[in-house]
């Protein structure tokens, strides 16, 4: 700060804190709401304190689900949502350095070609291709399955591009090192490019693992079976049309246990979440 | 740029890059070849007789009342979720930015929704908003509002709106924080000696060297408002009442899914694919050229 200006300083505060009760807010109310009993919810206006049906409720929606919707267990979906997230993550991590590495170390036929193959991914996100690659994975049988899940999912450009560029900042003399050492192409990849590459790898798992877990579209379109639902996609089944049956209680908690995977690993991985999500844009 | 040495070439750069590019053919490239191709079918009610008809469905599309309402509806609604996720954001961050203490904590306390995904920020919203036992819309009934977001377009789009922002605001945010910190010292401690205030400098400093991460930021919550936010509006309003929150990837999804009119939702498709890929050329040609200063 340059001068003292109490007045400002104090706005600053004020502003900011107002945000994050705003921002909290929400969240608290879903955590009061998903404390008490089913009945409790139409006595309006709602609480605002924590009940007594905390455990309860939990137990309730994880073993059981939600009476009425049609819904598997959410133990089950937070099951299906961990496998997505975790698949898409390595899977995308997986095959972006193994083709960065082969863009940047190799001069080949037709690279130029495949670079710009996976650059177009990036104009086709699953929205605009919506019918015809559900066509393409219900042909290739792959509806309600984990593969089905995951695997459209996982080209990835920009993670392409990040470990590309990463690649290009690593000194050539390196290579030249590991070449007069005698080492092939992946020694050498295994040996020194994987991990130098350590920290973008943590950064990018960190913001693939939210992308992965928060899918919405993509789910809907492929799960039919009420045991492959992930989590995202079973809560908007348990708000059927009408509000009369909703056990707005066991919603909330299944809201709760489906956003704090994502948010626990934004808040535990803050420095990595903020790296990761700034290389991915450059 | 290239590396002054490569690996001799045999079969492995091949095998390295195969998997990406096999995902990239089989789930990108083919279904968009598709989808370009059906646009210019049309198919009968039972899928039997598929006729090609050039640019039939789109001239339909175009003469749709309700297809050019689905675009007002994304227009608005884009303009209006870039434009508060953008303000708000900047003002954060420039109060994170000036204050000293707390800094750290105030943006663990901000960023955390950027994790929330959109569906269930729309729900937890959703929920706040419910006409019946909502807390806002009681506490908007007491002051004599009358919240019913199932029955006003208005305000389900406002609805539709702020679980959007839920997600963009802390995005935004991060990156303006890192924009202004980037900011020399010097430059502001010597507009600061020639007597301009923490206004004045934010007007003349600050505002116009973020200006690349602004324009870079607009390009990124308007693509984001555009498809991103499906999950928003399927859990908050599913389009309705009355189409008011259709937006156009919704629209799509469900012409394709509940109308089951293939050549149209295909046509629809096409639309968007020159949609995105009008704003990743703006992203790319323009973004480091254009707003310099």
């Amino acid at each position: 700060m340059i001068e003292n200006r109490p007045w400002l300083t104090f706005l600053c505060h004020a502003l900011l804190i107002a945000s994050i009760v705003v921002v909290a807010f929400p969240l608290y109310i879903a955590f009061v709401a998903s404390t008490h009993t089913a009945e409790r919810m139409f006595e309006i206006p709602i609480p605002l304190l924590p009940g007594g049906e905390l455990l309860h409720n939990y137990v309730t929606v994880l073993t059981q689900g939600v009476a009425g919707a049609s819904t598997a267990p959410v133990g089950r979906m937070l099951f299906n949502s961990l496998v997505m997230a975790l698949t898409i993550a390595f899977g995308k991590i997986t095959i972006s350095i193994l083709s960065a590495f082969a863009i940047v170390y190799f001069r080949f036929p037709l690279k130029n070609f495949f670079f710009w193959m996976i650059f177009i991914t990036l104009m086709l996100p699953v929205e605009v291709r919506i019918l015809p690659t559900y066509k393409v994975v219900a042909d290739l049988g792959l509806l309600d399955t984990y593969a089905g899940l995951t695997v459209p999912l996982i080209a990835s450009a920009t993670a392409t591009f990040l470990f590309r560029q990463f690649f290009l900042t690593i000194p050539d003399e390196l290579m030249e090192a590991a070449r007069i050492d005698g080492a092939g192409a992946l020694r050498f990849f295994w040996d020194v490019a994987l991990p130098l590459s350590k920290t973008n790898i943590a950064a990018l798992f960190v913001i693939l693992f939210i992308y992965g877990w928060n899918q919405y579209l993509w789910p809907l379109l492929v799960t039919t079976q009420e045991d492959m639902y992930t989590t995202v996609i079973g809560i908007k089944r348990m708000i059927p049309g009408g509000d009369a049956s909703v056990d707005w209680n066991l919603v909330m908690a299944t809201a709760m246990l489906a956003l704090a995977p994502p948010a626990l690993v934004v808040l535990l991985m803050q420095r990595w979440f903020v790296k990761g999500l700034v290389d991915t844009e450059k | 740029m290239e590396k002054r040495t490569q690996f001799p070439v045999g079969w492995l750069p091949y095998a390295l890059v195969a998997p990406q590019l096999a995902i990239t053919i089989v789930f990108f490239i083919w279904p968009a070849g598709q989808a370009l191709w059906q646009s210019l079918l049309v198919q009968d009610a039972f899928g039997i007789n598929t006729e090609f008809v050039w640019f039939e469905n789109f001239t339909v599309l175009f003469a749709d009342e309700i297809y050019l309402e689905s675009f007002k509806v994304t227009a608005l609604f884009s303009v209006l979720v870039a434009s508060f996720a953008l303000t708000i954001a900047l003002v954060l961050a420039a109060c994170c930015d000036h204050v000293l203490r707390g800094a750290k904590a105030y943006q663990t306390l901000l960023i955390w929704p950027y994790a929330v995904a959109p569906a269930i920020a729309a729900v937890l919203w959703t929920f706040m908003f419910n006409p019946t036992i909502g807390i806002l819309a009681y506490g908007l009934k007491n002051i004599g509002y009358d919240w019913n977001h199932l029955l006003n377009g208005g305000q389900a789009m406002t609805l539709v709106v702020i679980s959007s922002l839920f997600k963009q605001v802390p995005y935004n945010f991060l990156f303006f924080l890192a924009g202004l910190q980037s900011i020399p010292k010097s430059l502001i401690e010597a507009a600061a000696i020639d007597g301009a205030g923490p206004v004045k400098r934010f007007l003349t400093i600050a505002f116009p060297l973020l200006s690349p991460t602004s324009f870079f930021l607009l390009v990124v919550n308007l693509v984001y408002a555009f498809f991103d936010t499906f999950g928003v509006i399927d859990a908050a309003t599913e389009g309705g009442p009355s189409r008011s929150t259709t937006t156009l990837v919704y629209k799509v999804f469900h012409d394709g899914f509940k109308g089951l009119d293939l050549g149209g939702s295909a046509a629809q498709s096409v639309i968007l694919m020159a949609i995105v890929i009008g704003l990743t050329v703006v992203q790319f040609r323009y973004i480091e050229r254009k707003v310099q200063y």
